[in-house]
């Protein structure tokens, strides 16, 4: 039965590594932040880390587009291995999108010119073909209106939808979310999370670090339990929530699932 | 408040408004605004004048004002002529811009450098900054003229420019260093997830937003430049400065020259101050 569920998520093919991290380590000065994490994610696979703050959750998913450098381990993403070497890193980062928690939009640039800038300046897109999809892709976020705009113009959910929509632009194959809805005011948690949920039925691997558990049960695949720096738990969803199996994971689920 | 700081619909209403509230906030508006700070400017300048010309009249000095103009244009019959002073002051724009220019491209490739992560480049754009912030003016302009003049074969004009814009630089660089880092580093890291490349950051993405930051502290270096290119006068480069000082050695009108001089050079920063002025309320309005 678990069985079952774990390569159902992954699709109907052979499940290809998309991300493969091994024995990776992260230090901040004197500090770990990393300590021996493995990860192998599947193409087309959705993953949801959770975990208390200060567990490492951001540090791993900014490692992936190489925010931060990791200091041992290895790190291959979409067949390409993460080094110093910028082409790499620029390589890597054209296939993955990121979604921050504070939105980081740009904030002198309209909604349409945060969405093409990348379009035209990385990927060498003509404006006429940039301006296309960025109208496409905020029509997927549902906020083909707010073209115009600049970004303070637009409530905390809309921004966020934007960012989304920004690194759709780049047709990534892989979308990173770091807590992207934690700064967001209570009644707009929805929206972005329905955007995500689409994002996740439309086959995009995704790995998201989040709190949200519901939208977790909804589309996650695999779910990922950090601590301390290191990976505690990984599991299935239905698993993860109904069994988990180490003690620490069990309170922290108890803890935010309390209310 | 924040409504204040926007161009007011008409001038009778803007006028009105300056009026409204109560006597502290009118005070406080007052003293804030562009008509009060000329007013109080220009009382201070009329009592200095009115000291001096107490003191003149006291040594019997010959006061020659009739013969000012003839220094500024002159009508003659071969027509409209420029007169010494004008011509003098076309240098000094012309000598100011120019370093100017030199100025800001120095001084963003070093900030750009400090800010770099090559150990080489922080440590040369620091040791760069170290030197020439640490040298009076007037002895950089000897080691231009005199020390790598001869050595290159810098002209005076040359020498003076070159000098003018290495000393700024610094200054600028840290105007752009300040500027740069008040962008917030969420700002980079959403740039380079979308795969964009050091130098595209900063143009598209970092340069653009520090420039609200960077505008105040820069128009305060540009007329810092209109008035340190005075010093050039000592390697006697026909400026505003040295023209005034000529003119005087042929007429000994000391006080006229010098009383005008000093209007030529507050009337061209004044123009930069508000011409900047009206620029940072476009950018503001725009972001």
């Amino acid at each position: 039965m678990q069985l079952l569920e774990l390569t159902a998520g992954t699709g109907m093919s052979e499940p290809t590594p998309i991300i493969e991290i091994k024995n990776l380590d992260k230090f901040f000065g004197n500090f770990q932040a990393l300590n021996n994490v493995s990860l192998t994610v599947n193409s087309g696979e959705r993953v949801v880390i959770c975990g208390p703050s200060g567990s490492g959750k951001s540090t791993l998913i900014r490692c992936i587009n190489r925010l931060e450098e990791h200091s041992a381990g290895s790190l291959v993403v979409d067949g390409i291995e993460l080094t110093d070497e910028t082409k790499n890193i620029r390589a890597v980062r054209m296939e993955v999108g990121m979604v921050f928690q504070q939105f980081n939009l740009f904030p002198h640039l309209t909604v349409l010119e945060n969405l093409t800038v990348g379009p035209i300046r990385v990927r060498r897109l003509s404006k006429p073909e940039a301006i296309e999809r960025a109208r496409k892709f905020l029509d997927r976020v549902h906020i083909p209106e707010q073209a115009d705009k600049y970004p303070a113009q637009l409530s905390g959910g809309q921004q966020q939808r934007v960012a989304i929509a920004r690194s759709l632009c780049m047709e990534p194959r892989i979308m990173l979310f770091d807590e992207p809805t934690s700064a967001l005011d209570p009644e707009m948690i929805n929206e972005v999370l329905d955007v995500m949920v689409e994002l996740a039925e439309s086959g995009m691997t995704m790995i998201c670090v989040t709190h949200e558990m519901g939208f977790a049960r909804k589309v996650a695949d695999m779910m990922v339990f950090m601590e301390n720096g290191q990976i505690v738990e990984t599991a299935p969803p239905d698993t993860f929530f109904a069994n988990p199996s180490s003690e620490r994971c069990r309170t922290f689920l108890d803890q935010i699932l309390e209310h | 408040m924040v409504e204040l700081s926007r161009h007011p619909a008409s001038p009778v209403a803007g006028f009105a408004r300056l009026f409204a509230g109560s006597p502290g906030q009118v005070a406080k508006r007052l003293a804030k605004s562009a008509p009060m700070s000329v007013a109080v400017y220009l009382i201070i300048v009329y009592l200095i004048v009115q000291a001096a010309l107490t003191g003149a009249e006291a040594m019997g000095y010959n006061w020659q004002w009739y013969r000012i103009p003839d220094y500024l244009y002159r009508l003659t019959d071969d027509g409209f002529q420029l007169g010494e002073i004008t011509v003098g002051l076309g240098q000094t724009v012309a000598l100011s811009t120019q370093a100017f220019g030199i100025a800001i491209l120095v001084g963003l490739i070093v900030a750009l450098l400090r800010l770099s992560v090559l150990v080489v480049g922080t440590a040369v754009a620091v040791a760069y900054l170290e030197f020439v912030r640490n040298m009076p003016l007037l002895v950089l302009l000897y080691l231009f003229y005199y020390v790598l003049g001869p050595i290159f074969g810098l002209d005076r004009y040359t020498a003076s420019v070159l000098c003018l814009g290495v000393f700024h630089s610094a200054l600028i660089s840290e105007i752009f260093r300040a500027g740069i880092n008040a962008v917030s580093v969420g700002q980079w890291e959403a740039a380079k997830s979308i795969g964009m490349s050091a130098p595209q950051i900063y143009r598209y993405i970092i340069l653009p937003q520090s420039i609200k930051f960077m505008l105040p502290p820069m128009t305060g270096e540009a007329v810092h430049m209109v008035k340190s290119s005075a010093i050039v006068s000592v390697i006697a480069v026909a400026e505003l400065t040295t023209i005034g000082r000529n003119i005087i050695s042929d007429t000994y009108m000391s006080f006229e020259i010098w009383f005008t001089i000093a209007a030529v050079y507050m009337v061209v920063t004044l123009i930069l101050s508000v011409f900047v002025t009206f620029v940072e309320k476009r950018y503001a309005v725009a972001t």
